[in-house]
């Protein structure tokens, strides 16, 4: 276990940020915290480096205590804050340098690594332009650049694909995915943006109101293997019957004008071909049952 | 900690307003030498040995010495370099970027304040030598042993006095999310111990002990030690009683009793040591109150949370 959290509570002037908070993210992995505002997402992260004191549970990240040993931690985690900042009269390069310098990388060793990190990032022709004049995009990439240069085992990313285009978010997330297969490195990146961390994420936990409501893989939160919707058109009222009857179908509800919405049993699918080939009637959707992590969400959010 | 002290000395020594900062008090010092060595062209017996000192405490038709122009105007310098130090790091969101770093968080805002103090001391110790040269191109003679040392102690008074202003800049830049906010809660703090407070320790006075057309010696110095009183509480005041003793070596104090002697004893001036003597009290008071303003910004920088928004 790279990162370890027991009970974790955190409170913020009479409200609980963090409500006994259970978090495990193994070596390798790309764990992704989804949550939407203020659930915790952040705090928790806050934790995790030592930035902010937890009111009671522990936490252990790479084998240290961020309450008792922050520079420990620091020194083998990279952090993309959600709103990262730069000094703006300065050059990526020099951010970058100051950053080596704050880690005590030797200076050969800390060029070598600055070059590498602009290069993945694809800042190298800008390099030596003062940060004020990036757009927002490129200010995201020189945060993903300031993780790279630290060559960290864990790498947290707090919203590493917000405020960017689709196209450019894309980009990012390859860029993740590209780290941990070549680097090893492990990643917790939060979102609230489910369907961009669904691309690379390897196990994901949905917070809210400072509690994991829900985790594991995607395939297993999503519940495949859960059945199938249908949609039939052009049914007759012998079609409805005979459905209503054979005990495979869950439900059928009558959407008007012949057309019926069927959920049906797993493997049950050839039964329900049969049956519409000889009552007449046209399948015009025919998909397995999943819960998507909309689903998920809105579940625990609509409360 | 030497990292963050020399990217923010670079900062401090880069940046825009320093500059315009001290084209102005350049120009003061400009101004004090010219006024100084008139002085000594008019009457050169009058001014003893001390001539370099003049330099510094000269004032005429309007123009303010060199001192009290720094006393005034050297604390807006202190405080610009400060107000802003930890308020923009926030909004920039840069604090998380640099915290996320192996370094303990206290090195952070010491480097902060050593990096303002060095860059306060290059500026004061620039200016004096400046003085110092333009000094002896007009005057055609090297100042002496001892009034060189009493520069270098005023150098080293003058940067407590103005870590002092700059303590007080970061305080409200950690106590306040707005630069402008502790912008203007700087300039109030400025404006309050340089003229009002002057105002209200007149005031405060006459009240406690009035003088009345039948005014006694007891009474008068009643009056003038309360009004005294209620100054010291101002670093502005501070500053000034415990460098006149430095500058100007036949000074023997603020007090009435001082004021009344003085023309019964010669003036001749006092040594060193004696001189340090007199101003002993303010200067302890200086740097107390320059430590103190610092550790409550230290302190509440430390239990601050690093929240990004």
């Amino acid at each position: 276990m790279i990162v370890e959290t027991k009970g974790l509570r955190k409170r913020y002037n009479h409200v609980w940020a963090l409500d006994g908070l259970d978090l495990f993210v193994q070596e390798g992995e790309i764990f992704g915290l989804l949550g939407p505002n203020g659930s915790g997402k952040t705090t928790t992260i806050l934790v995790l480096l030592g930035l902010t004191e937890p009111t009671a549970g522990t936490a252990r990240v790479c084998g240290y205590d961020p309450v008792r040993e922050p520079l420990a931690v620091k020194r083998v985690v990279g952090y993309l804050p959600e709103k990262v900042g730069f000094y703006e009269e300065l050059s990526a390069w020099e951010n970058l340098r100051l950053l080596t310098r704050l880690n005590g990388i030797p200076e050969p060793e800390a060029r070598k690594r600055i070059e590498e990190a602009l290069e993945q990032v694809g800042l190298r022709e800008v390099a030596h332009r003062p940060v004020s004049t990036y757009s927002h995009g490129m200010r995201r990439r020189l945060g993903i650049a300031d993780v790279l240069v630290k060559k960290p085992r864990l790498a947290i990313l707090d919203e590493p694909t917000s405020g960017i285009d689709p196209e450019g978010a894309m980009e990012t997330l390859d860029l993740i995915k590209r780290l941990r297969d070549e680097g090893g490195m492990t990643v917790i990146l939060s979102s609230h943006l489910l369907y961009q961390v669904q691309r690379i994420c390897d196990r994901v936990g949905v917070l809210h109101r400072g509690k994991m409501v829900a985790e594991g893989r995607i395939s297993e939160l999503i519940g495949q293997g859960q059945g199938y919707w249908a949609l039939v058109e052009g049914a007759t009222a012998a079609l409805r019957a005979r459905l209503d009857s054979e005990e495979w179908t869950l439900s059928v509800e009558d959407l008007g004008e012949g057309r019926l919405r069927v959920t049906l049993e797993e493997g049950a699918q050839p039964k329900l071909f049969r049956v519409v080939a000889e009552e007449g009637g046209v399948i015009t959707e025919l998909r397995p049952k999943v819960r998507t992590l909309e689903d998920i969400y809105l579940q625990y959010f609509q409360e | 900690m030497a990292t963050i002290f020399w990217k923010e000395l670079a900062d401090h020594l880069g940046s825009r307003r320093f500059f315009i900062l001290s084209l102005i008090i350049l120009v003061v010092a400009g101004t004090s030498v010219y006024l100084g060595i008139r002085a000594f062209a008019e009457s050169p017996q009058t001014v003893g040995e001390h001539t370099y000192l003049l330099l510094f405490t000269q004032s005429q038709g309007g123009l303010p010495s060199f001192l009290s122009f720094l006393a005034f105007f050297g604390p807006l310098l202190a405080v610009l370099l400060g107000f802003d130090a930890v308020n923009s790091e926030f909004t920039r969101g840069t604090v998380s970027r640099i915290l996320s770093q192996p370094i303990y968080r206290d090195a952070w805002i010491n480097g902060k304040f050593l990096a303002g103090l060095t860059t306060l001391s290059v500026v004061v110790m620039s200016i004096v030598l400046l003085m110092f040269g333009l000094g002896l191109f007009a005057l055609g003679f090297p100042p002496t042993g001892e009034e060189f040392l009493r520069l270098l102690l005023f150098v080293w008074v003058a940067t407590v006095y103005l870590g002092f202003w700059l303590a007080l800049g970061m305080l409200f830049s950690v106590l306040f999310r707005h630069t402008a906010t502790s912008a203007l809660a700087s300039v109030a703090t400025w404006l309050f111990f340089t003229l009002f407070l002057y105002m209200i320790a007149g005031v405060v006075a006459d009240q406690v002990a009035p003088i009345r057309a039948d005014a006694t010696a007891a009474n008068l110095l009643r009056n003038q030690d309360i009004q005294d009183f209620v100054l010291r509480f101002s670093p502005v005041a501070l500053f000034e009683e415990a460098t006149l003793p430095i500058l100007i070596p036949t000074y023997r104090g603020l007090s009435l009793l001082a004021l009344l002697t003085r023309t019964d004893v010669p003036t001749s001036p006092l040594s060193l040591g004696q001189s340090l003597l007199v101003g002993w009290p303010q200067l302890v008071g200086l740097v107390a109150l320059t430590s103190v303003c610092f550790a409550v910004a230290y302190l509440v920088f430390m239990r601050r949370e690093i929240r990004a928004s």
